[in-house]
């Protein structure tokens, strides 16, 4: 049974902070949702496990010992150490005993079961959030940010932790600024401004991208324009850009122009 | 340094919890140290029983508030009277003309008023239940009361806190508990502090200050049940209404200073101004004392209690599920939808 949410609005106050939303969550598969500051990724995130009320809408969950959350602020306790921190979220899951020390030692964690959660770096503490989601192999994994602040190595262990649990059966949602860990993902929202700009395969949202991309080695005096390692990439709809060559548009590209166009036009 | 000023303005102005403290913790002192920190007792509740009761009342120095005269009952109905709290001092008279003033000595001032009074008057006064009129005597069974209000209250209130600062509790919410599982395992572990801090109090008042415990055991520990019900409830909710450990402190303070002041562990209730005294009679430490001080210094009976009692449970009904429901809305928004 697929997960997730079905025109799903989530108002605070006056403030929308989701309007409309639609996320399809297979098993087996992973779900990036990416956006800017503010794009509603979190909201998104805890409104999916039932930690924000909904205005409109339906979320597709299992029920609350099926469902693993990793929230932005890692959900680690900094006075309990490693291994009380694990054995907590074993015994609230009933989950003693299992594949703990699997989970641990992939992660480097087992050198430092004994030490505080205050007293870990940022990246494992990242981790520590990730492992204590997953301990009870949830039928659906929801991870807010769980790569951000990441060092390149950590990044690499909490993205094997996520491929491994999807390929143990579970339905994985996560929230990502990077695009490049995005584009390894079985699908993808684009989240701004509390808006679905595109959804699907990360080769479809790029695919799916009208008009052309161009690259140049300043920046133009006018269009919608963003900085790119090897120069800047403009936009246009209407042929050519003046001292521009044109190139396939990324991920990457193809998120900043959604996002871009949608503020355009909202403004 | 006027942008640091100012800045210190603007957040000060947003602090409404600071700003409300720093208006009413001056306000709430000038009215204590005005209207009710008074050691002067004027007038004492008294019964006068025996046969010549209804002369003798007549003229008995002012000091006395004579509330009820029975010429029928004798010593012993007088002693009953003072150990179940109704008066605080009982003229006793006898056929032979003999007139003997007895007074609680739980009621420090009072006690000390009566015998200066008595004494001036001619009258024999007999002090009871602390004797020596030691202050330790009635002082350790109100600080138990001090301990479980800082226990429940402020220990509470600072736990669940550290959860929300922690960004733990939106983690719990998501668990697989139900909020009252998670209610009951955050209240569990103080309530089982305050318990063994209680008897670690009693024991050391027993055996460092020579305090009594000369009533019922069940009676105290079914006082201190349904008065940490109270503490624990006042925890939970300042939790509720708390960004950080912090607001939470403060607002601690804010009903931990009127409970020792208006409880009657300083100053006497009878003696404080009527403006101010209804305050004493919504704290739920002016019960709690009531209860400690009768059970472990009077032997009062429970049926005597009963009124303190009551007013502790409807106060931890009330509080306790004002606490319950703010919690649970914190809990679990789904509930909302």
């Amino acid at each position: 049974m697929s997960w997730g949410t079905v025109g799903l609005t989530v108002r605070y106050g006056r403030r929308t902070a989701l309007s409309d939303v639609s996320v399809r969550v297979d098993p087996g598969a992973v779900t990036c949702v990416v956006g800017g500051d503010g794009a509603g990724k979190t909201t998104l995130m805890r409104a999916m496990v039932g930690a924000t009320p909904i205005t409109h809408g339906v979320v597709l969950r299992p029920a609350a010992a099926e469902i693993g959350y990793l929230s932005a602020g890692t959900g680690v306790y900094p006075d309990l150490t490693v291994r009380e921190n694990i054995e907590f979220a074993a015994r609230a899951y009933r989950a003693r005993g299992r594949d703990q020390q699997r989970l641990l030692a992939r992660t480097g964690l087992s050198a430092v079961d004994d030490r505080l959660g205050a007293e870990l770096s940022g990246g494992m503490r990242q981790k520590l959030g990730v492992v204590l989601a997953m301990l009870h192999r949830p039928r659906l994994l929801v991870l807010d940010e769980p790569t951000t602040g990441v060092d390149p190595a950590s990044r690499a262990d909490i993205a094997r932790l996520i491929a491994a649990a999807a390929a143990d059966g579970a339905a994985v949602v996560y929230t990502t600024s990077y695009l490049d860990e995005a584009e390894r993902a079985g699908e993808v929202l684009v989240l701004d401004g509390g808006t679905a700009l595109a959804a699907g395969l990360p080769a479809t949202i790029v695919a799916a991208a009208d008009g052309q991309v161009w690259n140049r080695p300043d920046r133009p005096a006018r269009g919608l324009a963003w900085r790119r390692p090897d120069g800047w990439r403009v936009w246009s709809d209407s042929g050519p850009v003046a001292g521009a060559c044109p190139v396939r548009p990324d991920l990457q590209d193809a998120v900043i122009v959604a996002a871009l166009r949608h503020r355009g036009e909202a403004a | 340094m006027w942008a640091i000023a100012v800045k210190e303005f603007n957040q000060l102005r947003r602090d409404r919890r600071m700003l409300a403290m720093l208006i009413a913790i001056p306000l709430l002192l000038l009215v204590v140290f005005g209207y009710a920190a008074s050691f002067d007792v004027s007038s004492v509740p008294t019964v006068v029983v025996g046969p010549r009761a209804d002369v003798v009342s007549t003229h008995l120095p002012a000091l006395f508030d004579v509330r009820r005269t029975d010429s029928g009952q004798n010593r012993d109905d007088a002693v009953e009277a003072l150990r179940d709290g109704g008066e605080t001092a009982a003229v006793v008279t006898a056929a032979d003309g003999s007139v003997r003033v007895l007074v609680d000595g739980t009621d420090l001032f009072a006690a000390r008023a009566v015998s200066a009074g008595g004494n001036a008057a001619h009258l024999s006064v007999e002090v009871l239940f602390n004797p020596s009129l030691t202050t330790s005597v009635i002082m350790v069974p109100g600080l138990i009361g001090i301990v479980l209000v800082f226990v429940g209250t402020l220990a509470t209130a600072l736990g669940v806190v550290r959860e929300r600062q922690a960004g733990t509790l939106e983690q719990l919410a998501v668990m697989p508990f139900r909020a009252w599982q998670v209610f009951l395992g955050k209240v569990v572990p103080y309530f089982l502090v305050a318990a063994l801090d209680t008897a670690i109090v009693v024991t050391a008042g027993i055996t460092l200050f020579g305090v009594p415990f000369t009533g019922e055991v069940g009676t105290f520990a079914l006082g201190v049940l349904l008065f940490l019900f109270v503490t624990l409830g006042i925890g939970v909710l300042i939790s509720t209404v708390s960004q950080n450990q912090g607001q939470a402190m403060q607002l601690a303070m804010m009903t931990l200073l009127p409970q020792v002041l208006l409880s009657g562990l300083l100053f006497p209730i009878t003696s404080m101004a009527a403006g101010v005294r209804w305050i004493s009679y919504v704290l739920p430490l002016t019960y709690f004392i009531q209860v400690s001080r009768g059970v472990l210094v009077k032997a009062t009976p429970i049926g005597a209690l009963w009124f303190p009692l009551v007013m502790l449970a409807v106060l931890g009904v009330a509080v306790f599920g004002l606490s319950v429901l703010r919690f649970r809305r914190d809990l679990a928004p789904k509930a909302l939808r």
